[in-house]
């Protein structure tokens, strides 16, 4: 089935590097396999930890790695697959029962408790007691002082607030909790995405600190530096596939960035015949205080305008701006050469931009209405006359709009709760649709649906460029911006990197730019 | 949803019916129209709280002030027709509706413009409001002899068999079922309350909404202040003092979330007419307040269990579609 070439997937286990002290795994996960209604995330991918050593694991948005990171600390139950450590075969059924196991997970905002001492979250569930039963609070300060002592984190005060603490020093009390309770796997999710230079410098001391003490590390971030610097081994997931992995001092940058975005042709894009007129939406010198910054692009009539970047690069963030949602501090949006100031989603609706949001669940249907209130909701000030709804108006758009993107509805006064997400999905474009806007700013519009439903949702986006409207199509999966959009943006750290035609493109070069590595 | 929310009403029908058949079973009477006629009349001022503050409540907010709110009005219009007895009392009504309004206002903007929690906004207004009444009273009473008589028997006048006060109810009642139903604030106020998010995405103004629920509410209060005061013909601080509680049980009830988002006007009546049959029926079968009170209560947590019920029934499908995402 699979018919790409599976690049550098060692099927022996690789030898170990002289300085590592162990040889055998600690944590091994074999064939796991996770999917969820209408969603393969994770089809029989395999994953080694080795003591005193830091694990990279790589991947586009998408391809499975947070899915992995929740199997690994028990809150999601794989529907396949094995998980043993130290060679013996173990189940996770709870977090509880992974904390057991001495997995632990730092997150990229860390999860912590803000209102209590630093001693109380490092010994939070395990407090020292004295003979009565009460918590001891002596000795955990003690402890507490002991533990951060031997990280080289004395500075710490065990009494601060957390609150009080910068990122890094919550880092620094979250690895302390997973040194307290003898934690010999650590994950390290995205760790580095809110810490300065000088912050990363000191975590990447504190992980060679848990090398040092022969803890496992997996550690998640999509910054190449970081992962040459820090890190023994690679792990590449796309789609849900683990698809190489090895040692990376034998590994080039470029060899990665291919075993990423190589993929399986499953999915054919709509033939388009661009006719792309004259310049619709034109922003420039749009700045954000702590987003995005001097963000300049054309869109023009029929254009599809791809967006590409890593999560955090600042994408959603300028197009929420556009939208009226969030505020700008300088710059300007022209729309058909008139200068609009949005202060808010009506004015930019009014205006004729919509902004379809990436998180369908809590931005974009509103379970619980009906599927064509979902849609009037709006156009509400159009099919209502002087504040008095027009229901048989709500109906003729609503029924409009769902039957030409095929929505499987048994009527359309059904809750939109009981819909399945890709036709979720299409009650949420229907309803932008039918404010009948100039210019459609979709969000990740494909994120987490099926097959079927993504094709319908592009060939929606073909036929809608082809009518004439433009599109910004915000989106993660290289596949997708490659195969729809005329012209990528391509965004990095709330700067725009590049802007390239989409004429020989191709997928290393937009992740190259994207990550910021020298072609 | 639909079919559910009209699954939980049919429910809370079927409670109250089964209820006025037990009391019949003591009091033979009991059912008779002739009689549950002024058993709807005695409802009628709960009833019409009920639904302003359902509105509220739709928007994930609370008003606990208009309890307060109702007391300073009624205050107020008293002690204007005590000392000017020809204000025609459409005009009295008038100015209730008015200084309601005002008062709810205050309470929305606080919550609008200063993004407080509403809970806390009319925590204080709750307080701030009898405490006003005070101050324009001077602690004095508005006693029945110095009230005019058409000021008293506005509500009492039977019009095609049923006094004025069961009218206003049934006119309110229709206003909000075609607000809720029929306009463009009643479908923004009832997707705020399922989807603050969502509805900010599709252009709707959650705070401006809030601030409008508030004026809803707060003309709420103060046409009950002047019907409140007309009926028990006695204005004094005291009036309707922790009425709220039973304002917010009528509406829970009612198959109101608390939550938000979930309720409708049919609930909310029902909630209430729940509510007064057990007042009025329960003394006239000689069991005493406290199986009243511990009956509204049971009652409550029963409805609070059905809501929970099928709140976690929705909550499984944003489950499934968050991990789908």
């Amino acid at each position: 089935m699979d018919t790409t070439a599976q690049h550098k997937v060692e099927t022996a286990r690789p030898e170990p590097s002289s300085s590592t002290p162990s040889a055998s795994p600690r944590l091994t996960l074999s064939g796991i396999s996770k999917s969820f209604p209408g969603v393969r995330a994770l089809h029989n991918v395999s994953l080694s930890l080795y003591p005193g050593q830091v694990t990279a694991l790589i991947g586009e948005n998408g391809a499975g790695k947070s899915t992995l990171v929740k199997i690994m600390t028990g809150i999601y139950q794989p529907d396949a697959g094995d998980i043993s450590i130290d060679g013996q075969a173990a189940t996770l059924p709870s977090a509880h029962a992974a904390f057991g196991h001495g997995i632990t997970a730092i997150h990229q905002e860390t999860v912590l408790f803000d209102d209590l001492s630093v001693a109380e979250n490092i010994f939070l569930g395990h407090a020292p007691r004295t003979r009565f039963g009460t918590i001891d609070w002596r000795t955990m300060r003690k402890n507490a002082r002991e533990v951060l002592e031997t990280m080289r984190a004395g500075h710490i005060d065990a009494d601060a607030r957390l609150k009080d603490l910068g990122i890094a020093n919550k880092h620094l009390v979250a690895v302390a909790r997973a040194m307290s309770i003898d934690a010999r796997i650590v994950i390290m999710d995205e760790p580095t995405a809110a810490l300065s230079m000088k912050e990363i410098e000191e975590l990447f001391l504190l992980i060679e600190f848990l090398k040092s003490e022969g803890k496992a590390v997996l550690f998640i971030s999509h910054k190449f530096d970081e992962i040459y610097r820090i890190a023994d081994r690679y792990t590449v997931f796309r789609d849900g596939e683990m698809v190489g992995e090895g040692l990376l001092k034998d590994t080039g940058q470029n060899e990665i960035v291919r075993m990423m975005v190589g993929r399986n042709v499953d999915h054919i894009f709509p033939e388009r015949k661009p006719k792309i007129g004259a310049p619709v939406l034109s922003v420039s010198g749009l700045s954000h205080p702590t987003e995005f910054d001097e963000i300049g692009f054309e869109l023009r009539k029929g254009e599809i305008l791809g967006f590409y970047g890593l999560v955090g690069a600042g994408r959603s963030e300028v197009m929420q701006a556009i939208a009226g949602i969030t505020r700008t501090s300088r710059g300007t949006i022209t729309l058909d050469g008139k200068p609009i100031a949005p202060k808010s989603a009506a004015d930019s609706i009014e205006a004729g931009i919509v902004y379809v949001p990436e998180e369908r669940g809590k931005q974009g249907v509103v379970i619980g209405l009906p599927i064509f209130k979902n849609v009037s909701l709006p156009s509400l000030a159009r099919t209502s006359k002087s504040g008095v709804l027009r229901l048989a108006e709500e109906f003729a758009l609503a029924r409009s709009y769902t039957e030409r993107l095929d929505l499987r509805a048994s009527s359309l006064s059904q809750d939109v709760g009981t819909l399945s997400g890709g036709n979720q999905q299409k009650v949420v474009i229907a309803k932008w649709l039918a404010t009948a806007p100039k210019v459609i700013i979709l969000d990740e519009p494909t994120k987490g649906i099926d097959i079927g439903s993504k094709a319908a949702v592009h060939g929606f986006m073909a036929e809608l460029v082809a009518q004439g409207l433009s599109v910004i199509m915000v989106s993660s999966e290289l596949p997708e911006i490659l195969g729809m959009s005329d012209r990528v943006v391509v965004m990095r750290e709330g700067r725009i990197a590049a802007t390239y035609d989409n004429k020989g493109l191709d997928a290393e070069t937009l992740v190259r730019t994207a990550a910021g590595i020298a072609a | 949803m639909k079919n559910f929310f009209k699954y939980r009403e049919i429910w809370l029908l079927a409670g109250i019916v089964l209820l006025i058949g037990l009391i019949s079973t003591r009091f033979p009477g009991f059912a008779d129209p002739a009689n549950l006629r002024p058993v709807f009349n005695d409802t009628s001022i709960l009833m019409i709280l009920a639904l302003g503050q359902m509105v509220v409540i739709l928007t994930r907010s609370i008003d606990l002030s208009m309890a307060s709110n109702l007391c300073f009005t009624g205050m107020v219009v008293a002690m204007l027709n005590a000392a000017h007895p020809a204000i025609p009392v459409p005009a009295l009504i008038a100015i209730a509706l008015l200084i309601g309004l005002v008062l709810g206002a205050i309470n929305g903007l606080l919550v609008w413009r200063l993004n407080i929690p509403s809970i806390v906004v009319t925590l204080g207004t709750l307080t701030i409001y009898r405490g006003a009444t005070f101050v324009v009273s001077g602690g004095a009473w508005v006693n029945a002899d110095q009230m005019s008589p058409d000021f008293i028997n506005f509500q009492r006048v039977a019009f095609l068999g049923l006094p004025v006060l069961s009218w206003i109810a049934l006119f309110v009642i229709a206003l909000f079922f075609l607000v809720m139903t029929r306009t463009q604030i009643g479908r923004s106020i009832h997707a705020i309350g399922v989807n603050p998010t969502a509805s900010v995405y599709a252009g709707i103004d959650v705070g401006r909404t809030k601030f409008i629920v508030f004026c809803i509410s707060g003309m709420i209060g103060g046409l009950a202040g002047y019907l409140w005061i007309s009926r028990y013909v006695i204005a004094s601080v005291e009036v309707a003092n922790g009425y709220e509680l039973n304002i917010i049980a009528a509406c829970v009830i009612g198959g109101i979330s608390i939550a938000g988002g979930i309720g409708s006007v049919g609930g909310a009546v029902l909630g209430a007419l729940f509510l007064g049959i057990i007042s009025n029926a329960l003394p006239v079968i000689n069991i005493s307040p406290f199986w009243q009170m511990a009956i509204s209560g049971t009652a409550i947590i029963l409805a609070v269990v059905l809501n929970a019920r099928g709140e976690r029934r929705q909550g499984r499908i944003i489950l499934r579609k968050a991990e789908a995402a």
